[in-house]
């Protein structure tokens, strides 16, 4: 096997030119999508972090998945009514004392209740629309990430101002609030309540920063006139990718509609993987082409060295060994590209790490997520041996079905 | 055209050939080989003449079990190779087949010395060491030791030959099998490489079978097989062609 290695590799080696060139190819696709992977699974994680980060794991809601059955149709299955009015259940999640404790004998999280529901803030003449969730300040802090997004004040004031009121600091700024300062929250129901400021945060998702506050869960109730009534448990998962699994379960056990994140953000996710399937089809075209290359030139040295085949051949080499001899050289062609390629795309993938940006609207990103995978590396570089191999494969199996006979006619 | 008896009692052939015909298929099939027999013993130093076209080197070929016969077979040693597998070929001719083509036909990229080892690192019976001692030892005996790690361009055409020689020497063949070896040289390095298989046949043991187009030379073998139109027309030892 050494002595096929040595002559595939001064095969190549003295065919340098057209090596390098070859090299460069298979090194340009691998060192480039192996930043571009970088790239693209590095602003996929940051942005699902910070998706995550926003929101529960799983929530549970009180809404049914199915609209409920009316007992009419329940009674009359066969029968088809008009015009009935349909029940009219009271929202809320029932029993929440006992659903959460319920849940926390198996979920493997933390748990939280909420009530949410939409209010109309009013500070200094300016009308704002919010979406208020009240909260147990403790059970909320250990499901969420507020603690770290807070920007003044503090989220646990809340424990201890029956009143007190977080709200974004953007949302602050047009109201031209700030903390200590006391807010009117308007109900849908004309029901209103005066808050004082105790906390600002900043998410960096400018949905929340302008248009959710937080308020203990008391004063929503009595704001929404549902006294002991929550709407949401929100569950914070030890492991997030068991979030579907834990949210069918809970829906089974509850009856009540739960959705992981997953599930709230499908749209996304699946926009993720035809990025990527977009990606991986970008990067296998790149390879071929880098294919391409080494076919051509493992071509040409098998057309070249028709006349050392059948030297080896009458030497005693079978034709195995002509054939290991030819895919070794698009297999070292192949190699020192991928190695050359993972340089390269280790490099390009530092330097754009370094790039920053500044977005003043929407989300903020003040560098380019880069996500340093070695799978990254495996799999470009993989692609890469199996595309070499491949172009080596085929012009390797004619030179081993070379008729040494001919050759030697040929030249004598 | 003379069918005679092999010249020279050969007890246990180390080489031979059995009704050997070889057809080139084509619309008009082509008969390069035709029904050829005969036995070669070891140490002899055959000649193979006839006019061009007389399948002189088809038959080599064949004895070279680099072609398959059409029909009949090639022994050696007593082993008939008809039913062997290329593999099994290939093996054969590593261990017990050496090559001199009229073209030195050494691999440029690599020294006289690696030329000469590379069939020994095939075969894998010597140590590294052993294979560059036994490769730098051919070489220096064929006059070749102060080109030991000189490229085949770097090398006159008398010196590739030899290194030739010395490659197809490498694994100690017991046979030799040279295809016009002396065809493109001069005549001080025909001289040379006539002396160096002639050596070979005396010191090695060796039976170097040749295809050649010079008279001369062939006269100074011990035998010639002489091919007409793809059949034996005359195989004597060389004493009987000088009487007759």
């Amino acid at each position: 096997m050494i002595l096929l290695v040595k002559i595939a590799a001064t095969h190549v080696r003295n065919r340098l030119r057209q090596t390098v060139v070859s090299t460069l190819g298979v090194a340009l696709g691998v060192g480039f999508s192996i930043a571009m992977a970088g790239l693209m699974e590095g602003s996929q994680r940051d942005f699902t972090t910070s998706l995550i980060d926003a929101i529960p794991h799983v929530e549970i809601r009180d809404e049914k998945r199915n609209p409920t059955v009316q007992p009419a149709s329940r009674q009359f299955d066969a029968v088809a009514f008009h015009g009935l009015r349909p029940l009219e259940d009271l929202r809320g999640i029932r029993n929440p004392t006992e659903a959460i404790a319920s849940l926390r004998e198996w979920v493997p999280g933390q748990i939280a209740q909420r009530l949410t529901g939409q209010s109309v803030l009013r500070y200094s003449g300016q009308d704002m629309g919010m979406t208020v969730v009240g909260v147990v300040p403790e059970r909320e802090l250990v499901v969420s990430k507020i603690r770290e997004d807070m920007r003044a004040g503090s989220f646990a004031d809340l424990t201890s101002t029956s009143n007190g009121l977080v709200i974004g600091d953007t949302a602050a700024d047009r109201l031209g609030a700030d903390i200590g300062d006391t807010v009117t929250m308007t109900s849908g129901t004309g029901q209103a309540k005066r808050f004082k400021i105790v906390g600002l945060f900043h998410t960096g998702v400018s949905s929340s920063d302008e248009g959710l506050a937080y308020a203990p869960l008391k004063a929503v109730q009595i704001l929404f006139e549902k006294p002991n009534i929550i709407n949401r448990i929100t569950i914070r998962l030890n492991d997030i990718n068991s979030s579907n699994t834990i949210a069918a379960r809970a829906e089974r056990q509850l009856g009540y509609k739960a959705v992981s994140w997953e599930e709230a953000n499908e749209g996304l996710m699946e926009a993720f993987a035809v990025r990527n399937v977009i990606m991986y089809t970008v990067v296998g075209a790149i390879l071929l082409v880098a294919g391409f290359g080494i076919f051509n030139i493992i071509s040409t040295i098998v057309h070249e060295k028709a006349r050392d085949i059948a030297i080896l051949k009458s030497l005693g080499f079978p034709e195995g060994d002509i054939q290991q001899i030819f895919v070794l050289e698009g297999l070292v062609i192949g190699v020192l590209g991928a190695a050359a390629g993972c340089m390269l795309g280790y490099g390009l993938s530092s330097y754009l790490a370094t790039i920053r940006f500044e977005f003043s609207a929407g989300r903020e990103m003040t560098h380019l997520p880069i996500y340093f995978s070695t799978l990254h590396y495996a799999i470009a570089s993989g692609l890469a041996l199996f595309s070499s191999s491949i172009a080596g494969y085929f012009p390797a199996r004619r030179a081993a079905r070379l008729n040494p006979v001919d050759i030697i006619r040929g030249a004598t | 055209m003379t069918h005679s008896a092999p010249p020279t009692a050969v007890s246990r052939p180390l080489l031979e050939v059995r009704k050997l015909t070889r057809v080139l298929p084509a619309i008009v099939p082509v008969t390069l080989v035709k029904d050829v027999n005969f036995s070669i013993g070891s140490s002899e130093f055959v000649a193979i003449t006839g006019p061009s076209g007389s399948g002189k080197s088809s038959l080599l070929y064949l004895l070279g079990l680099l072609d398959r016969p059409t029909e009949g077979e090639v022994l050696i040693n007593g082993q008939g190779t008809h039913s062997l597998s290329k593999r099994d070929l290939a093996h054969l001719r590593l261990e017990k087949l050496g090559f001199v083509f009229q073209f030195h036909f050494l691999l440029p990229e690599f020294s006289a010395l690696e030329n000469v080892t590379i069939p020994m690192q095939k075969l894998g019976q010597l140590s590294y060491r052993q294979q560059r001692e036994r490769g730098s030892a051919l070489l220096e005996g064929l006059g070749l030791s102060e080109f030991l790690h000189r490229r085949p361009a770097q090398l006159s055409g008398g010196q590739r030959q030899r290194v030739a020689v010395a490659r197809a020497l490498a694994n100690a063949p017991q046979l030799i099998l040279a295809d016009e070896p002396t065809g493109s040289l001069d005549s001080v390095a025909t001289e040379q490489v006539f002396e160096t298989l002639a050596s070979i046949v005396a010191k090695e043991e060796t039976t170097v079978v040749a295809v050649t187009h010079d008279i001369d030379l062939a006269e100074r073998m011990q035998r010639r097989i002489h091919l007409v139109d793809g059949m034996v027309d005359y195989d004597r030892a060389r004493d009987d062609l000088v009487n007759s």
